[in-house]
């Protein structure tokens, strides 16, 4: 009733083009964002913060990330927690060896750095596709992996290998409290998440999704397959990076390479997959959905058990989680394997008829 | 001189042992499309069956002898992998049909996260042993050819020698029998295949079953090499660039480039590893696959990808 583009007439290009077409969309993101930035920060706990809405906010960029070159372009990586982790370390270098380095310069430096793996550890795709692809990015992985734990320069020769950054500023505010980190996670995935829906919609967008839908008849048509697949490599590793930065600086404060283990790779395409291939929401579902759902069960489970009477200890609970995790996984591929994006727009389609759906 | 003969024998098993890990790969693969990463879920989940039922078993029947623990133990692991593949069938597989390659592969991570927390649920979550009697003393060989031969693991030899004779049979299985005809056709083209009234859904629940049995036998060698832990699940991780070097489609694949890397693993990290700070091993096997996938994309022996638009 109340969502409806009737009456809503486009009188310029600039207004047929803007990316959000409905007003009353127009109006529900701003609305979210205004609520996120100004509302959220007064009513929620600490805990939420640092349990919840500080990871949710960089794992989401991370996934948007992963979701150009995966959802977008069609080469599936399992090498991003690498590009997280190039991005986090070449951050901290730039951090602890340069005196004086801002802090935003420092994580965008880690991202550019990020984006030269992403495109050396992306060539292999001009060759290979598919599984293959994916199984050799894993050499990023293993390989950045090794790197970082093993030479001490990118740690700067710390003694235990893990690296910490902590009381740093931007713009004379020091971003030390839960508030000041999440507004500072929000401002760059804001800023990042309006940049790639635009990249998207734009040629290059529209290059590497001729790219995943079939490559051999998108070079046929003029497209440069080696420009298209390795600048969604660079754009996509270039933001995975900025994330990496972010989980290492604002969320973990000191962390190691463990940090950005095969299974951040994993997680990260979770992410992407349940929250749906090629949609930037879909990112953000995605990540919403993984970063809560463990929480969730943690918390549930020996609820539950508690109610029929079993103590249950923290090592049935991982277990216990593990299994939930995998089967809900796996059920959700089965009643919906084109993510919760596709459910959200089967609902706004829903709602454009209602209440008259004939 | 020697030395790099033992290295190279070294290499040689480990990697037999690779190519065991990596033909459960490539027989579901092959029948179904899916490239199954819970292959080594899989592995650990036979060997925690396997370990814990030997134990119990005798308990349970008061029968003693570590002979009838292992052969019980076998034999119960090996009806807990049979129903563990027609479950996966029943529940994941048969509704996945025709989904797209990632949708499959995710699927399989879900079944591995699965599995990890089901098998340490139900045997428990400790290091458990696995003694099916190999002898875990070195021979000395070829002593008058070098001054002081040539030192070998008897347990990797043996366990080298149960991965080739597995190879043969399961080659002799595919090439030989009506059931491993009707699996090549379904490998080859599911419809042309489903159109003569070969049933799909009974194939795939064999293949699983057959790439059980490699997950319970790699896990055997494995196991009672490390000793049955959850870090047994990672030994997939180091089989993955063996069945991209060989080629996702290949029996044969699997083997020669389980050897391959298994020699390359060594070799690297005796002779390279020093160099670098040592460690290599990991990612050596991986930029190896890499170099060698960007002259033959398809792996040694996969099938050539032809692309029509």
């Amino acid at each position: 009733m109340f969502y409806r583009e009737n009456g809503q007439f486009k009188t310029s290009y600039s207004s047929d083009q803007q990316i959000f077409g409905i007003t009353q969309d127009r109006w529900f993101v701003l609305g979210v964002m205004a609520f996120a930035a100004f509302v959220v920060p007064f009513i929620v706990d600490e805990y939420i913060f640092r349990a919840i809405l500080i990871p949710f906010l960089i794992l989401s960029l991370a996934a948007l990330g992963v979701n150009i070159l995966v959802g977008y372009c069609g080469q599936i990586s399992l090498g991003s927690g690498a590009f997280m982790a190039v991005g986090a370390y070449a951050a901290y270098n730039f951090f602890v060896r340069i005196e004086g380095m801002p802090v935003i310069l420092c994580l965008l430096l880690g991202g550019v750095f990020s984006t030269l793996v992403g495109v050396l550890f992306g060539i292999p795709s001009l060759r290979v596709r598919g599984l293959y692809l994916a199984i050799a990015t894993l050499a990023a992985q293993f390989f950045c992996d090794w790197a970082f734990s093993r030479v001490k320069w990118f740690t700067n020769d710390s003694s235990s290998g893990s690296v910490s950054v902590s009381g740093f500023d931007v713009f004379g505010v020091s971003i030390d409290s839960p508030v000041a980190k999440y507004w500072f996670c929000l401002g760059f995935l804001i800023v990042f998440a309006a940049l790639a829906k635009n990249l998207v919609r734009s040629a290059v967008g529209r290059e590497w999704m001729a790219i995943r839908d079939m490559d051999v008849a998108a070079a046929v048509i003029g497209i440069r397959p080696m420009y298209a697949k390795l600048s969604a490599f660079a754009v996509s590793s270039f933001i995975i990076g900025v994330a990496g930065g972010l989980w290492g600086f604002v969320h973990l404060g000191s962390w190691e390479p463990a940090a950005f283990s095969v299974d951040r790779s994993f997680q990260l395409l979770f992410m992407v997959i349940l929250g749906g291939m090629g949609s930037v929401m879909g990112s953000f579902m995605g990540a919403a959905f993984i970063v809560i759902l463990p929480i969730v069960i943690n918390i549930v489970l020996p609820e539950l058990g508690g109610l029929v009477g079993w103590q249950v200890s923290t090592a049935a609970v991982t277990h216990a989680e593990n299994m939930i995790f995998g089967a809900l996984i796996v059920w959700f591929l089965i009643v919906e394997p084109h993510g919760l994006a596709r459910l959200w727009s089967i609902g706004k389609q829903k709602l454009r008829l209602w209440p008259f759906p004939h | 001189m020697g030395f790099f003969l033992e290295t190279l024998l070294g290499g040689l098993m480990t990697g037999m042992l690779y190519s065991l890990v990596a033909l459960g790969f490539v027989l579901i693969f092959k029948a179904s499309g899916v490239f199954n990463f819970a292959q080594g879920a899989m592995v650990l989940f036979a060997a925690l069956a396997m370990a814990r039922f030997a134990e119990w078993i005798p308990k349970i029947t008061g029968i003693e002898g570590a002979l009838f623990g292992n052969v019980a133990g076998f034999v119960c692991a090996t009806i807990v992998m049979f129903v563990l593949a027609w479950v996966i069938e029943k529940m994941v597989l048969r509704h996945l049909v025709n989904q797209e390659g990632t949708t499959l592969l995710m699927a399989t991570l879900g079944i591995t996260y699965f599995l990890e927390g089901a098998g340490q649920t139900i045997f428990g979550s400790d290091i458990y042993k696995i003694d099916v009697g190999m002898p875990k003393d070195p021979v000395t060989i070829l002593e008058s050819v070098f001054s002081g031969g040539i030192l070998i693991n008897k347990e990797d030899l043996i366990a080298a020698l149960i991965a080739a004779f597995l190879v043969a049979l399961l080659s002799l299985f595919f090439q030989k029998t009506a059931t491993g005809r009707a699996l090549r056709a379904v490998a080859d083209d599911h419809q042309a295949a489903q159109s003569i009234g070969i049933p799909l859904n009974r194939i795939w629940v064999i293949v699983w079953c057959v790439a059980g049995i490699t997950a319970l036998v790699a896990g055997i060698i494995w196991g009672s090499k490390l000793g049955v832990q959850f870090s047994l699940s990672t030994v997939a991780m180091r089989a993955l660039p063996v069945v991209i070097l060989g080629g996702l489609t290949s029996v044969p694949g699997a083997i020669i480039g389980g050897l391959i890397i298994g020699v390359g693993e060594k070799l690297s990290e005796i002779y390279l590893g020093p160099m670098v700070g040592g460690g290599i091993e990991i990612w050596f096997a991986y930029v190896l696959a890499l170099v060698f996938l960007l002259f033959r994309p398809q792996g040694l022996f996969g099938e050539k990808i032809i692309d029509r638009v």
